[in-house]
């Protein structure tokens, strides 16, 4: 540094000057850069449509050996092999490839951002249906009738077999941009043996917000205190899952769906309901606040439910099929289906849910959509009726039962399923779907916040107050926002 | 990045060639094209070619997006929609937005304790309390504690945030059942002081050899003088080793500032939380950038943290500075 | 008044035993301090060494947890990892892009530093500074998107092997990030070798090219070596660059590999990440061991050390 004290004004002088210019330099070929989204062109339906040698890739957030290794076995060992051989019984050469990610969902619609931005990226696209509207309004998608070309869309016999209420999950204002992938629906898990231990029925099934507390209290009273009677997601260390599993069933339940009418519910009653029965859980020891903070505390909530050290969990089907399934890697339960109970989850009285409905439930889903700067339109969509065919969905599910988005399907597996059958014919006629607009994120991270707030051990006012601002922060325009 | 700290800036002085060196860089610049230590006679033509693969590299792909970052943060640049698409130059409302969020000066806040405890304190004491104790220490046992302390070091961020999580864990982690505390939930409860015990476990690395190089340049002599005299090993410290030493504490110090101010680490323990609670300067960034996709404002809280560290990193060189000129 | 001889002597013996107890004391101390100093020494290496055990039991353990126990032992983790068709490929890419970076940094910066150090050139300082201030702030998460078109553009406008999922790209990208440290740290290296050596070597008729080669690249040797590890341990650990940049998951090095091992819902698969973290760290700590065997690992140059 004694060097730097003697160099002098004049080299400083000319060093701040070029970096002045360059600075601006960088800012013109910046700013042209910029605000380059999505191409503007029209895609051309039919480019290449008679080729007869072509090459798709497929992405999804999956990996063999790792995140969701079933779905990328599917697609690497069934879906490619057997379409290869469909087109060479045409007399066309396919070359498919995959192409596997399985990071962290965030990062994963960043990669997806980012090759759509730029026009590259693989040919079909498996996407968060929650994203749909986020991609479709900056231009990373197109609407599917534009890329393939109406006439050949609704022409596919599929779109029969798939319930007009989950085909919103590959669509956004009621244009379809893609195909959904399947769903699945909420429901309020019960671990039998606690119920049983506390006196509580075998079959439970609550019809109002009432029955539910008044299991946990039998729960808290008649058991030690190391076992949590209900598990209500909360906080932001889960994330999505605080929302999907926990908030937004629960507001439902009370009588409004996060955005409704055109705008989003802000102070309002239903929000109140809401924030005041987690006050209720975690003021009264009915849950337990720490494992909501953990970073590992879905984890951990599951764990507990596996060694019947929690009463009551409310989680999604995957819950059954994925994580406490006598085969699965994480948290098995041999004895599942005599141990496991599971309920609809009650509006707060008979009738006072969404629609007037008795009970309520809430779905996600994925969609696969077509990449618009393909060069092979055409080529995308057999593929993509291939995928989305009644065999392929069938082997897709293989030995694993799951809710699928064609019904012809689901009445095939899930008849041995007698859970799955619940799920698809009981709970997701009365479901809800989460709103595909670009602010969802942001109110899910405010509604998360409110719900940490609860469990640090604010009141519901300051709570409410809190997210009413945030909303204002995130939506802009008072109108939007109801309250009251 | 967990980036090295570098050594001090002049060389330990031993001998009169190594003086006729110091001298020569402290005397005033030479006209003309060689310098008093450019005795191989580059000349600065041929220098700055030797300099140019490095300055290429970093102007295209350091530079270019950095600055690029930068003045993206006078735009509303989002990652997704309308503004994605026709992205808008807002001029200095983002930074008028960043600096009246109270979640921005949480962030400084917690990251400033941060730095304080683990680094400036933590790092840095610990690093230098087992150089100055190893060097009189068995040769193997010097060498193993050593490499425990590599060790912390080398391994991959995220293999050593999955193993202090294992050993933070509420139920079954090390700590609880070595201090009998079952049920602790440090993460939950004490989450700024474990990411700060960790990035003290982390980074005394860097410290330690420093010093340790550093201590090696103590002329012996000194310290013997002082022995015979019957000072105590407090006192040698103070009368002849911090002397010699201070540049290097305050390098080593600034360094581990700046690299301890961006660390992103804390990240795959806590994720910022619980709440807010250990969001520092480098995960509010990762939040605001990712996970909301608010590029435009992101971009500006990059620069007012580089802002930031240019003040701290000044102020340790006006330190630094005074210091040689005593 | 003269003390009886008896007196005398029982005075001697009695500063003889006060002397003898007063070093006693002393001595005592000194034990005291030193069984203090090694215990503390104990604790202190205690402390680094007890995160590192998990490690070491859960790859065995059949069904591992967060705690440490004794393993229900099984080598069956390892066969899973094996068979997972991208985690050894991926091993090999971190080496591929440890070693191309590397290669990148350590020439990049010995140039640099030599010549930073030796020639004055007009705010080397204040831009090393500047760069070492820029390189540390804006990492990769706030630079994601304009790196990516960078390196996009790049690509289509001059050669795919300088573009998207290419590891030339790659290497160049974190290199560009990597050097401003190496060379502050690399210039205070040579700085702290003095000219005399050059100098005389100038004097006994070398040329230049000569004095580069057999004089100067010896001495910074240690600095060189130092430099390599770092790198290495940095672009080990790097995930968010290689993450952008490459598509292609053959491509991809453990780092990415690592955040895979997860299940649908984000739910740890312990045993493979445990066995994975055990296989992705060995490789840096036998290059460390190596190299600080070799070239001694120091951040410092100079004659003494």
């Amino acid at each position: 540094m004694r060097g730097s004290v003697r160099t002098g004004g004049g080299s400083k002088r000319r060093g701040t000057s070029v970096a002045s210019t360059g600075l601006i330099a960088v800012a013109l070929v910046a700013s042209g850069c910029l605000g380059s989204g999505g191409d503007d062109t029209p895609a051309d339906p039919t480019k290449n449509a008679d080729a007869t040698e072509f090459t798709l890739t497929i992405t999804s957030n999956a990996i063999k050996g790792g995140k969701n290794s079933e779905g990328a076995e599917w697609i690497e060992d069934y879906v490619i092999p057997r379409f290869v051989e469909q087109q060479a019984e045409k007399g066309v050469t396919a070359t498919i490839r995959f192409q596997p990610v399985g990071v962290d969902d965030a990062e994963y619609k960043s990669q997806l951002g980012l090759d759509l931005e730029s026009g590259k990226g693989a040919d079909i696209i498996d996407l968060d249906g929650i994203w749909v509207g986020e991609f479709a309004e900056s231009n990373f998608i197109k609407p599917l009738d534009d890329v393939i070309g109406a006439d050949v869309v609704s022409a596919w016999d599929g779109w029969d077999q798939i319930p007009e209420s989950v085909q919103q999950n590959a669509s956004y204002q009621d244009v379809r941009y893609g195909v959904p992938t399947g769903t699945d629906g909420r429901v309020i898990f019960f671990n039998r043996d606690v119920f049983a231990q506390a006196g509580l029925p075998d079959d439970w099934q609550p019809t109002s917000w009432e029955d539910i507390l008044t299991a946990a209290q039998t729960i808290k009273d008649e058991l030690p205190g190391d076992i949590v009677p209900l598990q209500l997601n909360a906080g932001t260390a889960m994330g999505e899952a605080t929302t999907m599993q926990g908030f937004l069933p629960l507001l439902a339940a009370a009588g409004a769906e996060i955005h409704q009418d055109g705008r989003w519910q802000g102070d309002t009653a239903a929000v109140r309901e809401v924030l005041e029965l987690y006050e209720t859980v975690y003021g009264t020891g009915l849950g337990d606040p720490v494992m909501q903070a953990e970073a590992k505390g879905r984890d951990r909530s599951f764990q507990l439910f596996t060694e019947g050290k929690v009463g009551m969990l409310l989680e999604s089907d995957y819950f059954w099929r994925s994580v406490v399934a006598p085969g699965a890697e994480v948290a098995p339960m041999a004895d599942r289906d005599e141990v496991v109970g599971y309920a609809k989850i009650p509006a707060i009285t008979p009738g006072s849910g969404v629609n007037g409905q008795d009970f309520v439930s809430l779905s996600g889903g994925s969609a696969r959509v077509i990449n618009p700067n393909t060069e092979f339109p055409q080529q995308a969509w057999e593929l993509m009726e291939f995928m989305n065919s009644f065999e392929a969905t069938e082997e897709q599910v293989g030995a694993a039962p799951r809710i699928t988005h064609r019904d012809d399907v689901n009445a095939e597996v899930l008849s041995g399923d007698p859970m799955l059958t619940f799920i698809a014919e009981e709970v997701v006629p009365l479901t809800l779907f989460r709103p595909g607009l670009l602010e969802y994120l942001d109110v899910s991270v405010a509604i998360q916040e409110a719900t940490y707030a609860i469990i640090d051990g604010a009141t519901v006012d300051e709570a409410i107050e809190r997210y009413q601002s945030d909303l204002e922060a995130i939506v802009g325009d008072p109108d939007a926002i109801a309250t009251g | 990045m967990t980036p090295m700290p570098s050594p001090p800036d002049e060389p330990p002085t031993v001998g009169p060639a190594d003086r006729a060196g110091a001298i020569a860089d402290v005397a005033p610049p030479q006209r003309g094209r060689r310098t008093a230590t450019d005795v191989v006679g580059l000349g600065t033509a041929r220098a700055v070619w030797f300099v140019a693969p490095a300055m290429l590299l970093i102007g295209i792909f350091l530079l270019f997006p950095a600055l690029w970052t930068l003045y993206i943060g006078s735009t509303n640049f989002e990652r997704t929609g309308p503004n994605h698409v026709n992205p808008e130059f807002t001029g200095i409302d983002n930074y008028t937005s960043v600096l009246s969020d109270p979640s921005f000066y949480n962030s400084l806040w917690v990251t400033l304790l941060f730095v304080v405890f683990s680094a400036v304190f933590g790092q840095n004491g610990l690093g230098f309390w087992l150089a100055w104790s190893l060097r009189r220490v068995d040769r193997r046992v010097r060498r193993t504690v050593e490499t425990l302390v590599l060790l912390a070091w080398i391994l991959p961020s995220s293999v050593v945030a999955f193993l202090w999580i294992a050993m933070l864990d509420r139920h079954g982690g090390t700590v609880n059942m070595l201090l009998d505390m079952p049920g602790t939930a440090w993460l939950v409860d004490y989450p700024l002081a474990s990411i700060i015990i960790f990035n003290i476990w982390r980074g005394t690395a860097f410290s330690m050899m420093l010093y340790s190089a550093a201590l090696s340049s103590v002329p012996p002599s000194h310290l013997e003088t002082a022995q015979l005299a019957g000072a105590t090993g407090a006192q040698t410290l103070r009368d002849v080793v911090f002397p010699h030493i201070r540049g290097h504490v305050l390098t080593n110090t600034l360094l581990i500032t700046l690299w301890t101010f961006n660390d992103f680490s804390p990240f795959l323990i806590t994720a910022g939380g619980p709440g807010d609670r250990t969001e520092v300067a480098a995960v509010y960034l990762y939040n605001t950038a990712i996970r909301d996709g608010d590029l435009g404002y992101s971009g500006a809280i990059s620069l007012l943290i580089l802002v930031a560290n240019v003040v701290m990193a000044l102020t340790y060189l006006r330190m630094l500075r005074k210091r040689s000129a005593t | 008044m003269r003390q009886s001889r008896h007196e005398a002597e029982s005075d001697m013996t009695a500063s003889i035993d006060g002397e003898r107890s007063a070093a006693a004391s002393r001595t005592a101390w000194r034990m005291a301090g030193r069984i203090g100093f090694y215990t503390l020494t104990c604790l202190i290496a205690a402390f680094f060494a007890i995160p590192l055990l998990w490690l070491i039991s859960a790859p065995f353990d059949a069904s591992p947890t967060y705690a440490v126990d004794f393993p229900e032992f099984t080598l069956a983790n390892f066969a899973t990892i094996l068979a997972n068709p991208y985690a050894l490929p991926s091993l090999l890419n971190s080496v591929i892009l440890a070693i191309g970076t590397a290669a990148f940094v350590v020439i990049g910066a010995a140039l640099a530093a030599y010549a930073l150090s030796r020639v004055r050139i007009p705010g080397r300082d204040a831009l090393l500074y500047l760069l070492l201030l820029l390189s540390s702030v804006v990492t990769g998460t706030a630079a994601m998107v304009p790196l990516f078109l960078l390196v996009s553009e790049i690509g289509s406008a001059i050669h795919p092997m300088l573009g998207i999922d290419s590891h030339f790209a790659v290497m160049l990208v974190m290199s560009s990030g990597l050097l401003p440290a190496a060379i502050f740290m690399l210039k205070d290296f040579v700085d702290g070798i003095p000219p005399s050596y050059e100098e005389s070597a100038r004097v006994f008729g070398a040329s230049p090219f000569r004095v580069l080669k057999d004089i100067v690249v010896p001495l910074i040797t240690p600095g060189l070596a130092t430099i390599t590890v770092w790198t290495v341990v940095n672009v080990w650990g790097n995930f968010l660059v290689p993450f952008i940049l490459l598509r292609d998951a053959d491509r991809q090095p453990a780092a990415v590999l690592m955040r895979t091992l997860y299940t649908e819902a984000g739910q740890p698969n312990l045993a493979l990440l445990a066995t994975f973290s055990l296989l992705y760290s060995l490789p840096v700590v036998l290059m460390y061991l190596f190299v600080s065997k070799r070239y001694g690992f120091r951040f410092h140059g100079g004659i003494k050390s």
